[in-house]
């Protein structure tokens, strides 16, 4: 159990949606959700599909522990052919939507087609069926949730959307449920918006059933009693948000700066954790409203924010006065540090744009990042931007994109092309501070050698939710490592990677891992589902997960010549901090990375890693 | 000699009147350690974690180590992000 056994198949080219039993086999192979829907998607999508033509699927996934009582049990991914990078893409969100699928009676949806004129899927218990979404298209994602609620007339309807982002082709859009959640990353919404499907709206008062539920219930609450008592789950995250990280990364010397140019930003004390706590000047109040969980979480580190009402950007539009979801720590670098704009308030604007029209501000900021320093050099010009003068520093034209953007209007939508795409338009694909084109996020890895791995093999394009060597790297946890040292980060980085795969399998939030090894989640598993869910098992498991990814990519045209990175991180050392003077040594980590994977000296796996690991 | 002392999330209250962004600048005596310095500003000992000089970080057995003049000495309690 933890399983419903029943996926919903939605044929948007036909109008049908057609339930199916779960492959059981499958989800004892890869677990649930990242992994067992990957394996859906590789086992039914041409790698070298189009990622929007019809022939590619988009598949929203629960894991065995999502809507249970676990502590953070409400995660879902959804699971594509990438827009953005053309790569396996796999975007994980929480919220309330993933725990009210599975309550419905699903454990995945497969989208396939594409309806010819634009649909939303409803979901009422084992009811779904496809409905006109002509007066939703055009909306944002916020109209989106208001206008199904109304016509539905249930607010308890949990729902997923794209903005208007994702129906104007931007090609990092992005997918948001409960308003501000998001499965923000690698172009999933645009795909969704490829498939003329604008919404999935689901209710659901079946429950989730597990195998052992007292056994279940002692690993839960045992396990809940390890994130209140760690320091950092129980009290760092609540209070400070993922946000507390820009004043110690800035610190380290690797916050990237305007474009990757620099690796400190001497206005980040001023768009940190501490700085949302701190009474504005202006009206007395700090930028932080509250904190907020997810389903089930017991730690609560999302932020919930509101604008200074007369900050420039929200001058007499009162709908942007409401609180909403604030700044997490990997927007609030590319809205700001990437952009050298350090207007908090500017920055929030710009994040509340970002979740109104769907749109991923990691991509969004590190592009204009791009295009500033394009401007700077006068590769782009006034005559191309409309007269948008794009300076770096300026927070008028951060959120004048961003406005721009959602809407794919003006320079937004070149802007909405990505860094790579962009950047190769204009003549310097060098300047794209990205890995098999998706931006990478906020931690530069001249300042954290194990993060250059980390991008340069991610499958999903750069990426740091893929093997957070940071938190060994710079907070210690489980063990500190020396960020500035190659050495031992090969190995790390597997260890990461493998694990990694496994809690995003699991229908747990990776924030856990802050506190919870993989010994506090398997008890949990083991005791809600079928099958022996051992640390070892999960590991094996988390392996052939990311062996099945890596073939996927190399069936699509990926090859080891793309597990590199920019020239700039590895010929331009650090100008400033610990880092000063040097680069990636990416090259001194990949081939031990290559053999302690068991892949041979192209990057592909070798014969008996695929056989150990029954692929 | 001079120093800067900063401390960052929980841990700012510790800081002395004057401080601003988090930080301040100290006079402290030749050879004062980050223990020390932590020490005198009460800052409890089982809130310290992260403790960083010029952006290196100190192991606990290293924090008994003298500061240089002009080194910026950076504490936080247990935290993370992603």
């Amino acid at each position: 159990m933890g399983w419903h056994n029943k996926v919903l198949r939605v044929n948007l080219t036909a109008g049908t949606c057609t339930p199916e039993p779960l492959n059981a086999e499958w989800a004892q192979q890869y677990l649930g959700q990242r992994g067992l829907a990957t394996k859906y998607l590789v086992e039914e999508v041409d790698p070298k599909v189009d990622p929007l033509a019809p022939e590619n699927k988009i598949i929203f996934a629960t894991g065995p522990l999502t809507g249970t009582a676990a502590s953070t049990g409400g995660r879902y991914s959804v699971i594509t052919k990438g827009a953005l990078t053309g790569a396996i893409a796999c975007s994980n969100s929480g919220g309330y939507f993933g725990a009210e699928l599975k309550m419905a009676g699903w454990d995945m949806i497969i989208c396939e087609g594409r309806a010819a004129k634009p649909v939303y899927l409803f979901i009422e218990d084992g009811r779904a069926e496809l409905l006109p979404a002509d007066g939703l298209w055009g909306k944002s994602v916020w109209e989106v949730d208001e206008i199904i609620h109304r016509t539905h007339q249930d607010p308890l309807i949990r729902i997923s959307a794209i903005g208007r982002a994702g129906e104007e082709g931007v090609m990092y859009a992005g997918v948001v449920n409960d308003l501000h959640r998001a499965a923000g990353r690698s172009g999933v919404g645009t795909v969704m918006g490829s498939k003329n499907l604008k919404a999935i709206a689901v209710r659901g008062t079946a429950g989730v059933r597990v195998k052992d539920p007292a056994r279940f219930m002692q690993a839960a609450a045992a396990a809940k009693e390890v994130l209140a008592g760690n320091a950092v789950t129980g009290q760092g995250l609540p209070k400070y948000g993922t946000q507390v990280l820009m004043n110690v990364i800035n610190e380290v010397g690797a916050l990237p700066t305007r474009n990757h140019r620099d690796v400190q930003f001497e206005g980040a004390g001023h768009i940190s954790g501490e700085a949302m706590h701190e009474p504005r000047p202006s009206d007395g109040k700090p930028n932080l409203v509250t904190n907020q969980a997810c389903f089930g979480c017991t730690i609560a580190c999302g932020r919930i924010s509101r604008i200074d009402q007369k900050h420039y950007t929200v001058v007499n539009r009162p709908e942007y006065w409401s609180a909403s979801g604030g700044l997490e720590y990997e927007a609030a670098w590319a809205l700001g540090a990437a952009t050298g704009v350090d207007d908090l308030e500017a920055l929030t604007y710009a994040n509340f744009l970002c979740n109104e029209q769907g749109f991923d501000p990691i991509s969004f900021g590190a592009t204009v990042g791009a295009a500033m320093e394009l401007y700077d050099m006068g590769v782009i010009t006034d005559a191309e931007t409309g007269g948008l003068r794009l300076v770096f520093g300026s927070a008028e034209v951060l959120t004048t994109l961003a406005e721009l953007t959602g809407r794919g209007e003006g320079f937004g939508r070149e802007i909405g092309l990505g860094s790579k795409r962009l950047c190769e338009k204009y003549g310097h694909p060098e300047l794209s501070m990205s890995v098999n084109g998706q931006e990478f996020p906020a931690y530069d890895s001249r300042g954290i050698q194990g993060m250059g791995l980390t991008y340069a093999t991610s499958n999903r394009g750069a990426c740091h939710l893929r093997s957070y060597t940071v938190s060994s790297e710079i907070l210690g946890i489980p063990e500190k490592t020396d960020p500035l040292a190659s050495e031992g980060k090969a190995g790390l980085v597997k260890a990461f990677q493998d694990a990694t795969a496994a809690v995003d399998s699991s229908g747990l939030c990776l924030f856990t891992t802050f506190a919870w090894t993989l010994g506090d989640i398997a008890p949990q598993l083991d005791a809600a589902c079928e099958g022996e869910w051992s640390v070892d098992r999960l590991l094996e498991t988390g392996e052939r997960i990311w062996n099945m990814e890596r073939q996927f990519n190399l069936a699509a045209g990926f090859t080891a010549k793309d597990d590199t990175l920019p020239k700039r991180l590895l010929t331009e050392p650090a100008k400033t901090g610990p880092a000063k003077g040097k680069v990636n040594e990416l090259p001194k980590m990949l081939p031990e990375y290559y053999q302690l994977r068991g892949w041979d000296a192209e990057g592909v796996p070798t014969g008996e890693t695929l056989s150990r690991l029954g692929l | 000699m001079r120093i800067t002392f900063k401390l960052y999330a929980s841990l700012g209250e510790y800081l002395p009147p004057g401080a601003r962004d988090h930080k301040i600048e100290l006079e402290v005596p030749e050879g004062c350690t980050p223990t020390r310095i932590l020490e005198d500003h009460r800052v409890p000992g089982g809130q310290v974690h992260l403790v960083l000089v010029n952006g290196v970080y100190l192991a606990p057995a290293e924090r008994n180590r003298p500061l240089a003049p002009g080194d910026e000495l950076a504490v936080w309690p247990a935290i993370a992000g992603g």
